[in-house]
């Protein structure tokens, strides 16, 4: 088959395994830990691959055909392959609080993702308030590195641990090193550096950058703490302004707490010969993402005639059984590390939208003039509007319009998303060969 | 803000910000070099002036833009450094005549 591999970033890895080539062999890679190592070898094999790889190409459009518009050192081109599989992964959930806009407030991914591609770490004790895996992996990437630990604000609410136990005997049998991993981290973490369970309210507090944290406990414990740098997390949510530009259907997981694409056992969405694997298709983690990919390959060869289908067919039934099995811990870590009601709906005076600063407080007066969705909330405040194009503001604006009138949020929906996916100059534009823009 | 792990070596690269000389490595990004700089606020927002630095480093937020050789609204997270690269602090609006 001929394949041309279109990535954001600089290098093959995606977030998980980003920089893996420059960084294996080096103490960074002790830092980052096995996981990330166990990268170099999946890099190597699409290396090896023959497949054609684009780095640095941002994808700006992609319509029905399907085909793809994208720009690579400022020249715009276009493309028409027999199937798209999109593979966007996931980004991190919006989680607003009061002074979440100022220098200094950063998320832990962001962190990570410094320490894998440029080896810093935060000169300063750094405060890390989050609800999930991410978090503290990051954390105790940080300690192994050298760095220092302010305090660590475990936000993730009381009950959650009962409330997984149930499904703690699958996700055993699905993943236990990675379990044991992670009550590592937990413990080790607990006997290094100020650990506060419960927290249920934080607020960055500064002029030019972050200068303090406040934060309140589920007990009503307050407690107000300088602070340089503040990093956050409150878990993952698919990628899917591609799929929603498409107009592909989509679905509410509500274990998940967000949107994805309905895919077919392939992986194909309802957009004829268009693919989606890897989290982008809901979070199931790096082991779930390759499986993913490879059954919607062979569903693809298939469909190009490239494998007969009884033989894509046959293939398929393994990796679907391993999928089966990664996917088995996901409701003992959905449940576990369901984020509390404020991530969803912030206090009043949050900013909800960043790019044009939109308070909480005035999505709930759109909200109390009718029952807006959240493309009129947007022509009537801009929120959405910004160049971030709704990708921190999305599920805010959702989850107020839904509180505030007693609907829920898939009922609600997202914006309606626009192109151009992301921005480009003019210049880019009018480069696009005129065969791109008729054909 | 943030500092290296190690004494980077060799593939040492110089950028300006603001005018100021400043030392880079080879392959990171634009962003990832202003977090080790004092102020690490990239630009001000067009509606309140509020200022703004880098939150998700992977291409999502747009709140890491910054001018770059001339260009506007770049997304620094996304951009590698080059050597005599100009990087130029936003203010506001940016201009489409500029």
């Amino acid at each position: 088959m001929d394949v041309l591999v279109v990535d954001e970033q600089p290098t093959p890895g995606g977030q998980i395994w980003r920089n893996v080539e420059a960084v294996a062999g080096t103490p960074r890679a002790a830092i980052l830990g096995k996981a990330y190592g166990e990268g170099l070898a999946v890099v190597g094999r699409f290396r090896a691959s023959g497949a054609g790889y684009e780095p640095g190409t941002q994808v700006w459009q992609v319509e029905t055909g399907p085909r793809a518009f994208m720009t690579r050192n400022g020249a715009a081109s276009s493309i028409e392959p027999g199937c798209l599989l999109l593979a966007t992964g996931a980004q991190e959930r919006p989680a607003p609080f009061p002074g979440w806009t100022l220098p200094g407030v950063m998320t832990v991914g962001a962190a990570q993702i410094v320490l894998k591609t440029s080896g810093q770490i935060p000169s300063d004790p750094v405060w890390i308030a989050g609800n999930g895996p991410l978090s503290l992996l990051y954390a105790a990437q940080l300690l192994q590195a050298g760095g220092q630990i302010a305090g660590f604000l475990d936000t993730t609410p009381p009950g959650r641990t009962a409330a997984a136990i149930p499904k703690l005997a699958a996700a055993l049998f699905s993943a236990p090193g990675d379990l044991m991993k992670g009550l590592g981290w937990v413990s080790a973490l607990r006997r290094r550096v100020p650990y506060v369970q419960h927290v249920t309210k934080i607020e960055a507090i500064g002029g030019d950058t972050i200068e303090r944290l406040r934060y309140v406990t589920a007990s009503g414990k307050t407690a107000t703490v300088e602070a340089r740098l503040l990093l956050v997390h409150e878990g993952i949510v698919p990628t899917i302004h591609p799929t929603l530009a498409l107009g592909c259907r989509h679905g509410w997981n509500t274990n998940q707490d967000s949107f994805a694409p309905q895919l077919d056992i392939w992986g194909e969405t309802s957009e004829p010969g268009v693919f989606v694997a890897g989290d982008g298709a809901g979070i199931g983690g790096a082991t779930t993402a390759c499986l993913r990919g490879e059954i919607a390959a062979l569903r693809i060869a298939a469909r190009l005639g490239r494998l007969p289908e009884a033989q894509a067919a046959a293939a398929a039934q393994p990796i679907r059984s391993r999928l089966t099995r990664a996917l088995a811990a996901r409701p003992f870590l959905d449940t576990l590390y369901r984020p509390r009601s404020a991530v969803f709906v912030p206090p009043d005076e949050t900013v909800a939208c960043r790019c044009e600063e939109v308070t909480v407080a005035s999505i709930r007066e759109q909200a109390a003039a009718g029952r807006p969705g959240p493309n009129q909330v947007k022509a009537f405040t801009r929120a959405g509007m910004g160049p971030c194009q709704g990708r921190q503001c999305g599920y805010t604006i959702a989850h107020v319009l839904a509180d505030a009138e007693g609907r829920e949020v898939p009922d609600v929906g997202l914006y309606r998303v626009r192109p151009p996916l992301k921005p480009l100059t003019l210049g880019e534009l009018a480069a696009l060969d005129s065969a791109d823009v008729t054909s | 803000m943030f500092r290296k792990l190690h004494d980077p070596r060799g593939e040492a690269l110089t950028v300006t910000i603001d005018g100021v000389p400043v030392a880079a490595e080879a392959n990171e990004s634009v962003a990832a070099v202003l977090l080790r700089q004092t102020p690490v606020w990239l630009r001000t927002t067009p509606v309140s002036d509020a200022l703004r630095g880098p939150y998700c480093m992977m291409g999502v937020c747009f709140d890491c833009l910054a001018t770059v050789d001339g260009v506007a609204s770049v997304q620094t997270c996304l951009t590698q450094v080059r050597d005599g690269m100009r990087i130029d602090r936003q203010r506001g609006r940016p201009s489409v005549a500029s």
